[in-house]
């Protein structure tokens, strides 16, 4: 397939995905918001959600407060954000327009069809009445893309390369999550035990809709190790880190076999997955959660550059 | 504008109000129809052009980026008959064109013997000179051909205008049908109608029967559509005839010229395209053989072509047979390279670059249609009788300015056919491009083609560009 293709649908895949974790970063924000009296910190849950998604800088250059409603309208729909979600779904169907040779309808029109119903629900301001219909759509909008793939693509170059763009972007967005956050797993005197950890820790893994899954593997009892555990080692959690380098490897297989042979990237890769699938909990703390995501997030951007670059995504 | 309904000739009714043989069982289906059901179905057909993204983009036009073509669901017939002289008269002038096309590139015969000026040629920007003393590979110039015909009478077809670079539209002929078969199946088990449905398919053989030397055999030939990207107006159109004809869709950027051959950038590396089917115009196809800003070309494209590396479809160079000013001669034209009398006519047009034309014209500016030379799309164009004084005056300040940019018709009793409106049947003036495809295998004309209707009353005027919209087109089986 063509180079450009690749990268059609390698972003196509990724700006959905990213698309949904905002989508669900914006839903625990808005969550908070109801559950917090306080003002202050209803300001710092929604200043975390900007942090997580890059655009505090840009936000902070056009608003001087925090409040809720104009923050998700930034985040969803604002013309002047290059990286809203509005905008993140529209370069997503750009991209299967560029690629509409190599796609099949049904994942054309799912994708279109999405765009379609989101930038009718996103023509006019979103107020909190309807912030979970639009929360719900957009997440919607990435399940059936990601099924009608599933469905109806044949298991080849295109639909790996699809895979590909979907499992960087998840590994990458969760790792920030958790950095943003990293804190509230750290051990700290004060916190310790407080009613305010339990809801720390929930809000974080709803924003990487883990809650339920780590409620009934934990049998309901929180603790801070337990949930970083599972969200970077878990490989039954489709969220965790360990879970997106393992599809990862496995679609680049695939491409290593159709295409019979292997590129610079695929070296990358197993040298960082073996790593990941190496290292423990413990170790993780013992070195510094914080550097290890920073770490994981470079390496991730590093993975996801060659293989723009083998695959000649561009000239 | 002039022409009111019950003065021009109306596809499916007589004068007197009866329905004419081709239209009779489907008028009888359709006044058996529900009329809200059928309102439901119309409102349904452009959700579904919406969905699969038929639209096309309008330059420009920043709010609508992307439009439909409005469609209606009456479809405009042609009987078999019809079709047969048709059919004849297309081939004809298809053929005549691609000798007029290797003569000009080549000794100039035509000219030589006077039956065409010299001036038709000289400073005209769709003559390249590039081209000159070239043969293409199979001597086909233009592989993909778009005849635009109005009807004035029962066996008065004309034309209109000649598609000779790239014409555009196919995929509404194609998806126009797949639309009706979908919204009404049953009118498709009781009238018979000719399939469409294999345009790519033949598209695609009749490309591949044009490899250039390069092409050694072996696997088939590689076949690519050349776009200028999702933000022409055609993006829709060059990505689904790729899809249907199995080929690559590529942009300028895509490719490159590797050991003489035109190559496109693949997942592993630089790979040979045979034939490119390019629907990117002449002047952007090779920086370093025309426009150099161009992005949407390939440097060095033209070198491999000359060598014979790479086929272009069609031909550069083939624009100057659709020229307005040439389109004049093309009675000429056909009797000088087929020897036999057109059997479709033009349009009686006057060229504004004679004296005598130009003064008649000047004269009668009120009841002329006047078209740029070098125009399309139905801009810089005066359609006299609904224009204002005023536009009529500043319209022949530019004419005087230069004469030679503007040939005249007049303006003709377009056939009409009814379109499905709130109120019901209305009639509406309509045109067809069938389209034709050239090979060193023969010319193969898809049976119907594009038919544009004008929505508005009254107008003339059928360009999507400017509010027109399409009806499924359908020849009638023997």
């Amino acid at each position: 397939m063509l180079g450009r293709g690749a990268s059609g649908v390698f972003w196509m895949s990724r700006y959905l995905e990213r698309a949904e974790n905002t989508a669900r970063l914006i839903d625990v924000g808005f969550h908070l918001a109801l559950t917090r009296g306080n003002r202050q910190s209803q300001d710092e849950e929604w200043k975390s959600v900007l942090t997580t998604t890059g655009m505090l800088e840009d936000y902070c250059s056009k608003h001087t407060d925090f409040g809720g409603s104009q923050v998700f309208n930034y985040l969803l729909r604002d013309r002047d954000n290059p990286g809203s979600v509005l905008a993140m779904v529209e370069n997503a169907r750009t991209n299967a327009r560029v690629v509409r040779t190599s796609i099949t309808n049904a994942v054309w029109e799912t994708t279109n069809e999405g765009w379609m119903h989101l930038r009718d629900l996103l023509s006019r301001p979103v107020r909190e009445t309807n912030l979970g219909e639009v929360l719900r759509e957009i997440r919607r909008i990435g399940t059936l893309v990601r099924g009608a793939l599933e469905g109806t693509m044949l298991r080849n170059e295109v639909f790996n390369f699809s895979r590909i763009g979907t499992f960087i972007e998840r590994a990458d967005n969760t790792a920030r999550i958790l950095d943003v956050k990293y804190y509230v797993l750290l051990p700290s005197a004060a916190w310790v035990g407080s009613s305010l950890d339990n809801v720390q820790w929930d809000t974080l893994l709803r924003s990487v809709a883990g809650n339920r899954a780590y409620t009934w593997l934990n049998a309901g009892s929180m603790d801070p190790r337990g949930i970083a555990r599972f969200l970077i080692l878990d490989g039954q959690f489709p969220r965790s880190l360990v879970f997106s380098y393992d599809k990862i490897r496995s679609n680049m297989a695939g491409l290593a076999k159709e295409y019979g042979h292997e590129v610079p990237a695929h070296q990358l890769l197993r040298d960082a997955g073996d790593k990941l699938n190496q290292v423990t909990i413990e170790e993780i703390f013992e070195g510094g959660l914080h550097e290890f995501l920073q770490d994981f997030i470079g390496k991730t951007i590093e993975i996801g550059s060659a293989i723009a670059a083998d695959y000649r995504f561009s000239e | 504008m002039s022409a009111e309904s019950g003065t021009n000739f109306d596809e499916m009714l007589n004068a007197d109000g009866s329905v004419r043989p081709a239209y009779a069982e489907y008028r009888q289906w359709f006044d058996s129809q529900d009329k809200s059901w059928l309102r439901r179905q119309d409102a349904e057909a452009e959700r579904f052009f919406r969905r699969i993204g038929i639209t096309f983009n309008v330059y420009g036009d920043d709010a609508a980026e992307e439009r439909l073509i409005p469609f209606d669901m009456i479809p405009r017939i042609i009987t078999a008959r019809e079709w047969r002289k048709l059919t004849r008269g297309i081939e004809q002038r298809v053929r005549a064109l691609n000798a007029f096309l290797q003569d000009l590139y080549h000794r100039q015969e035509i000219i030589r013997s006077g039956r065409l000026p010299i001036e038709a040629l000289r400073n005209n920007e769709a003559f390249l000179s590039q081209m000159i003393g070239f043969t293409p590979p199979g001597g086909v110039y233009t592989h993909v051909v778009g005849i635009d015909l109005v009807r004035t009478g029962p066996d008065d077809f004309m034309v209109l205008e000649d598609n000779a670079r790239t014409p555009s539209g196919v995929s509404y002929m194609l998806e126009n049908r797949e639309t009706m078969m979908a919204m009404f199946p049953e009118l498709f088990t009781k009238i018979p109608v000719r399939p469409v449905s294999d345009y790519p398919r033949r598209l695609a053989r009749s490309l591949r029967a044009c490899a250039p030397p390069a092409y050694k055999g072996g696997k088939r030939p590689v076949v690519a559509v050349l776009t200028p990207g999702i933000f022409n107006s055609a993006y829709f159109e060059h990505a689904f005839l790729a899809d249907q004809m199995g080929a690559e869709l590529v942009e300028g950027n895509d490719l490159r010229v590797v050991d003489g051959r035109v190559c496109m950038r693949t997942t592993t590396g630089y790979k040979a395209i045979d034939v490119i089917y390019r629907r990117v115009d002449d002047d952007y196809l090779d920086p370093l053989s025309f426009n150099p800003n161009s992005q949407l070309g390939v440097a060095g494209i033209f070198d491999v072509y000359r060598s014979g590396g790479v086929t272009i479809a069609n031909a550069p160079g083939t624009g100057i047979a659709d020229d307005k000013a040439i389109y004049s001669y093309m009675p000429e034209i056909v009797e000088f390279y087929t020897g036999e009398k057109p059997i479709l006519q033009n349009v009686p047009t006057w060229r504004c670059s004679e004296a005598d034309s130009l003064g008649y014209v000047l004269d009668n500016l009120a009841d002329l249609v006047v078209k740029e030379v070098h125009g399309s799309g139905g801009y810089g164009m005066l359609i006299g009788p609904t224009s204002s004084k005023k536009e009529i005056a500043d319209f022949e300040q530019k004419l005087r300015a230069k004469p030679s940019n503007y040939i005249a018709q007049p303006t003709l009793s377009l056939s009409t056919c009814p379109i499905f409106t709130k109120e019901g049947l209305a009639p509406r003036h309509l045109d067809l491009r069938p389209f034709v495809l050239v090979s060193p295998d023969g010319i193969d004309i898809t049976p119907g083609g594009l038919t544009r209707v004008a929505l508005k009353k009254g107008s003339l005027v059928v360009n999507s560009s400017q509010g027109g919209g399409t009806k499924d087109s359908w020849v009638l089986d023997e």
